[in-house]
């Protein structure tokens, strides 16, 4: 049944008013879908543009009023904003929200993205000058705390959110250190080869950079603000401003007494983005797009993927979109190409298909030794990632390499390529274990293969 | 054209080529795309649908290098046109580092020339005016002289060398001895103007983009004497030949659909996403060549090392797979990934300068032409395949009216 049937009509709710929501909003008017349409945020703005506040808000070029995210339609939607989901019933077809409201559905799309691991209250947590950059008004404050001119800056775990952060001390002149659990920054995501290369920017730019360095606590004054930081080596640091960067948490917690595979780690969906159930089975009319995703990529079987990349979250809001409009036989698989960047210490890093999975990497083309180059990853002999540095425009070309499976290392012949391809280890750290988390949830012990959760930045 | 039996590609590319089928080689390029990774005869593999093309242009393991093998006609010196990194990425940043700056804030400027140019033609009487040789081709050539700092009066000089040149970017193989001979006279008639004009900077270096290329700061160099001859070349033939197609071709298709016409005239902010359809619709770019670096994989064929690769943008760009309805000309049309200006390493510098100009010129065409016909259509076509265009483009009219918004 097209849009001309079933699908144009009804009552559909999307939980989530972000980058996701928004456009699987507008999508769905695309697709023609006439019926009532409710946008349900736990946030009081209207949605906006999370790239930008680690980078330019942070920097000081862009406030946060300028992030609201351009409209590419009129959607006649009804607005819930600043008013959390708590619940959802579903085979009431009901969300539950924070101030006792309820709004029924005849289809729902899950979009309520991720948070900021907090740091644990019992190590300082609560301390004023803790900060985590997830929302416009982390962004806010951050950026008003690294107004008031602290002495340090303490950046916990050197991930693309940590080094974005760190970057954009510099660039006001803060003195900022970094602590990394592992071997290198971007470890966990790039592995410890390129991450060498981010180490490299990190002191380059004057960042007092910590590897194999933990934070134990936080510790304040008896006014309650940060004072010092405890790290595993025995150091206690002086900071006046700590930004937790330890990774991003799904927003399922409201899902927890639903019937849906859900966990901090994502909701499970499937390939058509419909929700699954904890026994495996496809929930029927209940749909999940976005950060908060959690779902099987055809190219990368046996890796559940959840993705924080802003391109998957428009991708995959205009699919469930559209499967949310269409009949199961006319539904589309999400299967893009992971794709992300970041801007750090003047250096852009793009990244296509899946890197932490890989086992081997390759520097195919430019110059290692002056940042400015691209790396291949394998696993198993197959290509499957790609990185450049400072050399975005050859990306896409890798990308329809690792669409088509191509064998690893791949035989390019580039004219800016050294001329016998060497891969090397990519030394990818405990794939499983988030870095510097100090809570129990994060389900260390997973195998690898079992899903790394891709928390690259924005 | 037969319709019983499906044409090879060599014969495809054939009529293309045929100045007679210049006029609308659309039909020509539908059939290709029905096998959108074809071999020629001769060796070369023409690559005319969107995806394909879209993906070798950013692939890897394609150069530049057209390979060309008939050295006796190729320039010592190459382009970063058709160079490969690392040497083109440090040709590109050198000249991107002095061009985007000095075209940013140009609008205005582009907009006053635009005026000038059609205020010699202003007329309460019906009349006709050649776009081409009024508009199109003036219009790009000022900015790109003023830009680069050539005298005015070289002006002539420079333009006929720029045309005479851009036929060497043609198949040599549609190419005579004689031309070849003449295209290889042109290039030292031009390194000998240049040569005059570098000296002149030596001594007197101004804030002009040539002494900016002489003078750069980048901490990698400079740029030396032979590769400063060849940008300034490449730059003063894409100054000279694109944006004249463009705004020819633009001009056509606003004659030859008056509502849109009439469209641009009341709403101005249609010129953006209008110029975008212009570059999709009927490119002023035709085709790009590239040469593999090592088999590929493509479209269920393979592409062995080492062979000439010709992407026939223009076909892309109307593949039904890509765009909707791709044969209609639709000037507000969304998600306009048009193959334009190029793709990937070499995506065209000067896109921003085109755009801009292409915009303004349309606009002011819109506005200032009142009741414009062409005198004939198809107009007259140059003899170029490439950077194809109208040779001229007469377009009667019933009044040419002064400027009165101004904008």
């Amino acid at each position: 049944m097209g849009p001309a049937g079933r699908g144009s009509v009804g009552r559909i709710v999307v939980v989530g008013a972000s980058l996701a929501g928004l456009r699987a909003a507008e999508a769905l008017r695309d697709e023609g879908f006439t019926g009532d349409l409710t946008l349900i945020g736990d946030e009081p703005h209207e949605p906006y543009d999370r790239p930008p506040l680690s980078k330019a808000v942070l920097s000081g070029w862009l406030t946060t009023d300028h992030t609201v995210l351009p409209r590419v339609r009129n959607i006649d939607a009804r607005w819930l904003l600043g008013s959390a989901a708590t619940g959802l019933d579903v085979p009431g077809r009901q969300v539950a929200l924070a101030d006792g409201r309820r709004v029924d559905f005849d289809r729902l799309l899950i979009a309520t993205g991720t948070h900021a691991r907090p740091w644990p209250e019992r190590a300082g947590g609560g301390l004023h000058g803790v900060h985590v950059l997830r929302s416009r008004d982390d962004a806010d404050r951050l950026r008003a705390a690294l107004l008031s001119g602290p002495r340090r800056v303490l950046v916990i775990g050197g991930g693309f959110t940590g080094g974005e952060v760190a970057s954009a001390c510099r660039d006001l002149g803060l003195n900022v250190t970094v602590t990394q659990r592992s071997g290198a920054p971007l470890a966990s995501a790039l592995g410890g080869v390129i991450g060498r290369v981010a180490a490299d920017l990190h002191r380059d730019a004057g960042v007092d950079l910590r590897l194999n360095t933990t934070v134990h606590a936080l510790e304040g004054d008896p006014a309650g603000r940060l004072r010092r930081a405890r790290l595993s080596d025995g150091t206690v640091l002086p900071a006046e401003v700590a930004v937790v960067a330890t990774g991003a948490v799904a927003n399922t917690e409201w899902l927890a007494d639903s019937i849906l595979a859900a966990d901090h780690r994502g909701v499970r969906c499937d390939g058509a983005c419909r929700a699954l159930a904890a026994d495996g089975t496809v929930v029927e009319d209940v749909f999940a797009a976005g950060d908060v995703a959690r779902w099987p990529h055809p190219l990368f079987p046996g890796h559940p993927l959840r993705l924080d990349h802003w391109d998957n979250a428009v991708a995959q809001a205009r699919t469930a979109a559209h499967n949310m409009t269409h009949d199961p036989l006319d539904h589309r698989i999400h299967q893009p190409l992971p794709a992300f960047w970041s801007n750090q210490f003047g250096v852009n890093l793009k990244s296509v298909g899946l890197p932490t999975i890989a086992d081997q990497v390759v520097v195919t083309q430019g110059s290692f030794d002056q940042h400015r180059f691209v790396a291949a990853y394998g696993q198993r002999g197959r290509l499957v990632g790609a990185v450049a540095v400072d050399s975005p425009r050859v990306l896409n070309g890798y990308a329809a390499l690792i669409e088509a499976r191509a064998p690893f290392p791949p035989v390019l012949n580039a004219p800016d390529g050294p001329a016998q391809l060497d891969p090397v280890d990519a030394e990818f750290p405990h794939r499983a274990s988030p870095e510097h988390s100090v809570t129990r949830d994060s389900s260390p012990h997973i195998p690898a293969t079992a899903g790394p959760v891709l928390t690259a930045h924005q | 054209m037969t319709t019983t039996t499906p044409c090879s590609a060599t014969d495809l590319f054939t009529h293309v080529l045929r100045h007679g089928n210049r006029a609308d080689p659309y039909p020509y390029f539908a059939q290709m795309r029905q096998q959108p990774v074809a071999r020629m005869d001769d060796g070369t593999w023409l690559v005319s649908g969107y995806h394909e093309i879209a993906q070798l242009l950013h692939d890897p393991r394609i150069s530049a290098d057209r390979l060309n093998p008939q050295d006796a006609a190729r320039p010592a010196a190459r382009s970063l046109l058709v160079q490969d990194p690392p040497n083109h990425d440090q040709l590109r940043r050198l000249v991107t580092q002095e061009f985007i700056p000095r075209i940013m804030g140009m609008r205005d400027h582009i907009h006053a020339v635009v005026t000038q140019l059609l205020d010699a033609h202003t007329t309460p009487q019906p009349g006709q005016l050649d776009v081409v040789a009024e508009l199109a081709y003036p219009l790009p050539v000022t900015v790109i002289c003023e830009l680069l700092g050539v005298p005015r009066e070289d002006e002539p000089v420079f333009g006929s060398l720029a045309r005479r040149l851009t036929r060497g970017l043609d198949p040599v193989d549609t190419q005579t001895d004689e031309e070849i001979h003449e295209l290889q006279q042109a290039r030292t008639e031009l390194v000998q103007y240049l040569e005059v004009l570098i000296q002149q900077r030596h001594t007197a270096p101004g804030d002009d983009l040539l002494s900016g290329l002489m003078f750069s700061q980048d901490p990698s160099g400079g740029m030396g004497p032979v590769d400063l001859r060849v940008t300034l070349g490449l730059l003063l033939i894409a100054g000279h030949e694109t944006t004249v197609n463009l705004i020819a071709n633009g001009t056509l298709a606003l004659l030859r659909n008056p509502e849109v016409l009439a469209r641009l005239r009341n709403d101005p902010a249609l010129a953006t996403p209008l110029v975008e359809e212009v570059l999709r619709y009927d490119p002023p770019v035709q085709m790009s060549g590239r040469s593999t670096l090592a088999d590929i994989d493509i479209a269920g064929t393979t592409i062995p090392k080492g062979a000439r690769v010709r992407l026939v943008l223009a076909a892309g760009s109307r593949d039904a797979k890509r765009f909707p309805d791709p044969d209609r000309f639709v000037p507000d049309r969304p998600d306009n990934a048009h193959l334009g200006f190029g793709g990937g390493l070499h995506y065209c510098i000067g896109a921003t300068l085109a755009r801009a100009e292409a915009q303004i010129a349309l606009t002011a065409l819109a506005r200032r032409l009142d009741s414009p016909r062409l005198v004939a259509d198809p107009p007259p076509y140059r003899e170029n395949t490439i950077l194809r265009g109208p040779e001229h483009l007469m377009v009667s009219f019933d009044r040419l009216t002064p400027d009165v918004q101004a904008n």
